[in-house]
């Protein structure tokens, strides 16, 4: 099957510091594949890359075979491509309903509508109904988002992602921060996509990886190291001096 | 509890309901235009200094929509306010368009168009970047006008001026009747069509790229292109100010390009509030009347308690003065929700 997103050699250098070495990822359509490795590892560049949020150095980003890797990241979500950020990226000043309402306008390529009203639009009501109810933000949906919980807007986050109604979707550890018992709620959203959406997760919870991923690539120091089934990979003896290795760091 | 349907329409509901609230007017809002609109029969006697107020409130309003939406910081909207000034007052001087609003909508749009290329300028870099380079266009504008002395006249001003009557009609007086109501009217239709455009998924789209511009480029907003139109607006909206004053004035001056009016207009909007249109408007009243009655008590030094209030204003922060006037605000919801023929059926949160 042919990949939905892949890269080819793909290089980040910051300066001397080299964050991704020859990165070559395959993500088949409908994967869920997890993007794992110690801190520091690259992870978190890697989907910065794929975004377009950073350039790569060298290296090809394709997406359906086609190259997007000079595209700006807007128009990479245009054709599919969402994500979700580690550390909470909202817009404090608007309520959940004017964020998702935004996200939907876009795709709908309402977004330069300057005249009409918010809302004005039952299509993109309908929408954001669903995602509130989906994500169990009824409660807090006319408040500031910068005053929420944080697990609310850790939902939030995500349901703004999905709100693009992605083809992939990355997930730069979506529980992360969350506490313990509201860990479950998010996972269960993101175990509820659809089968045809392809998602590449990054997360450090191995319980989390295993029970999630069909597939697992493990990134050291930048590099690709392993990549394979989720049992392959937690034999792997080099897997497992990594992250020994990583616990005896401290 | 009141009968509800299912939960799921109950909640659709709610949601269109708070998209239209949020764009609905409040009895303060119509409040407000009514005593502006009385105003003109009220202070017969005041509509010089009610022209200037509408004429500062609308710049003022054009800097709204790129700071308190955009985020955009300038310090050189002034140029595009003596832009229009000059425009409208070359075009009635020459007499290539002697209809005054055919000549304030050409005015406006040549301030656009320059708005449009410079607005490229301040995409990209920090605050204080933008800073400089709005200042920059500025000075240069000024000094264009400045050196092209044998059609602008130069340091001495723009002069012979004649203004044609309004729609081939209303001669311009004296005393600014005509002016004012003409400047009110104008100001009017353009805050409608501003507030209906922050209120547009474009103008929500500036409002979150104004808070997070990184997470605005992930849901597929292309934020470049969005500040462009902003700023086009913006300079078009401060070039119908400047081509107003030119109007009523009949004259035009290298001060109106000046980092003075640049600075004072943002004063202005500092004084009001950033971010709901109305500041420019009240700003400039509070302004122009304490300019007014300081300068009265000390003609030399009414500056310094311009400064004392500003500085006020900015440390206690916005935040409390809206604590403030909560109380007021909250009443205005009540009378909005009001509905005297259905009992108690207010809609209340509903229960945790």
């Amino acid at each position: 099957m042919a990949p939905v997103l892949e890269t080819r050699g793909l290089d980040k250098h910051f300066g001397g510091i080299v964050a991704a070495n020859e990165v070559s990822l395959k993500i088949e359509k409908g994967a869920r594949h997890a993007l794992i490795g110690p801190n520091g590892a690259g992870k978190t560049t890697v989907v910065n890359l794929l975004t377009g949020v950073l350039r790569p150095t060298a290296g090809k980003i394709l997406l359906d075979g086609e190259d997007i890797t000079n595209l700006p990241s807007h128009e990479r979500v245009r054709l599919g491509v969402a994500r979700t950020f580690q550390i909470n990226q909202l817009f404090a000043d608007l309520t959940p309903i004017e964020t998702l309402g935004l996200a939907i306008s876009e795709r709908l390529g309402r977004g330069h509508d300057w005249w009409r009203i918010v809302g004005s639009d039952p299509s993109v009501t309908n929408e954001i109904v669903e995602l509130i109810e989906r994500f169990r933000l009824g409660d807090v949906m006319r408040e500031r988002t910068g005053i929420l919980p944080y697990g609310k807007q850790r939902l939030l986050e995500i349901a703004l992602a999905i709100a693009c109604k992605p083809r992939v979707l990355l997930l730069d550890e979506p529980a992360a921060g969350v506490p313990e018992d509201e860990r479950h709620d998010i996972l269960a959203t993101v175990e509820a996509l659809p089968k045809d959406v392809t998602v590449l997760l990054i997360e450090h919870d191995m319980d989390i990886i295993f029970s999630f991923a069909d597939r697992i690539s493990v990134l050291v120091n930048g590099s690709l190291f392993v990549e394979g089934e989720p049992d392959e990979v937690a034999r792997d003896p080099r897997v497992k001096a990594v992250y020994l290795g990583e616990t005896f760091d401290g | 509890m009141p009968l509800v349907p299912d939960p799921g329409r109950r909640l659709a509901l709610e949601v269109t309901s708070f998209l239209v609230r949020r764009a609905r007017w409040s009895p303060l809002e119509l409040a407000f235009w009514v005593i502006a609109a009385a105003s003109f029969w009220l202070f017969p006697q005041k509509h010089l200094i009610l022209t200037e107020i509408c004429i500062w409130g609308l710049f003022a309003l054009s800097l709204d929509l790129i700071l308190g939406y955009a985020g955009i910081i300038s310090l050189g909207h002034a140029a595009f306010f003596g832009l229009g000034a000059y425009a409208a007052g070359l075009l009635a001087k020459y007499g290539w368009i002697n209809e005054p609003t055919v000549a304030l909508v050409v005015a406006g749009l040549l301030a656009a168009a320059v708005g449009f290329v410079t607005s490229f300028l301040v995409l990209r870099g920090s605050d204080l970047t933008r800073l400089m380079v709005t200042f920059g266009v500025a000075l240069i504008l000024g000094e264009i006008a400045n050196k092209f002395s044998d059609i602008t006249g130069g340091a001495d001003g723009l002069q012979g001026v004649e203004i044609k009557p309004l729609l081939g009609w209303f001669e311009l007086d004296i005393f600014g009747h005509v002016g004012y109501a003409y400047a009110l009217v104008v100001l009017f239709v353009l805050f409608v069509i501003a507030r209906r455009v922050v209120r547009s998924p474009f103008g929500l789209s500036l409002q979150a790229i104004r808070g997070n511009p990184l997470r605005s480029a992930a849901v597929g907003i292309a934020v470049n292109w969005r500040l462009v139109a902003i700023y086009t607006l913006s300079a078009g909206y401060a070039g119908i100010a400047g081509a107003l004053l030119a109007q009523t004035q009949a004259f035009a001056s290298l001060e109106m390009f000046s980092i003075e009016r640049s600075s004072d207009v943002l004063l202005i909007l500092i004084i009001g509030g950033t971010g709901w249109l109305y500041g420019g408007l009240i700003g400039a009243l509070i302004y122009r009347l304490l300019q007014d009655q300081l300068s009265e008590l000390t003609a030399r030094y009414w500056q310094f308690w311009i400064g004392l209030i500003l500085v006020a204003i900015v440390i206690t922060g916005r935040d409390r003065v809206g604590r403030w006037l909560a109380p007021v605000t909250r009443l205005a919801d009540e009378i909005a929700r009001w509905r005297p023929w259905t009992a108690r059926a207010a809609p209340t949160r509903e229960a945790p």
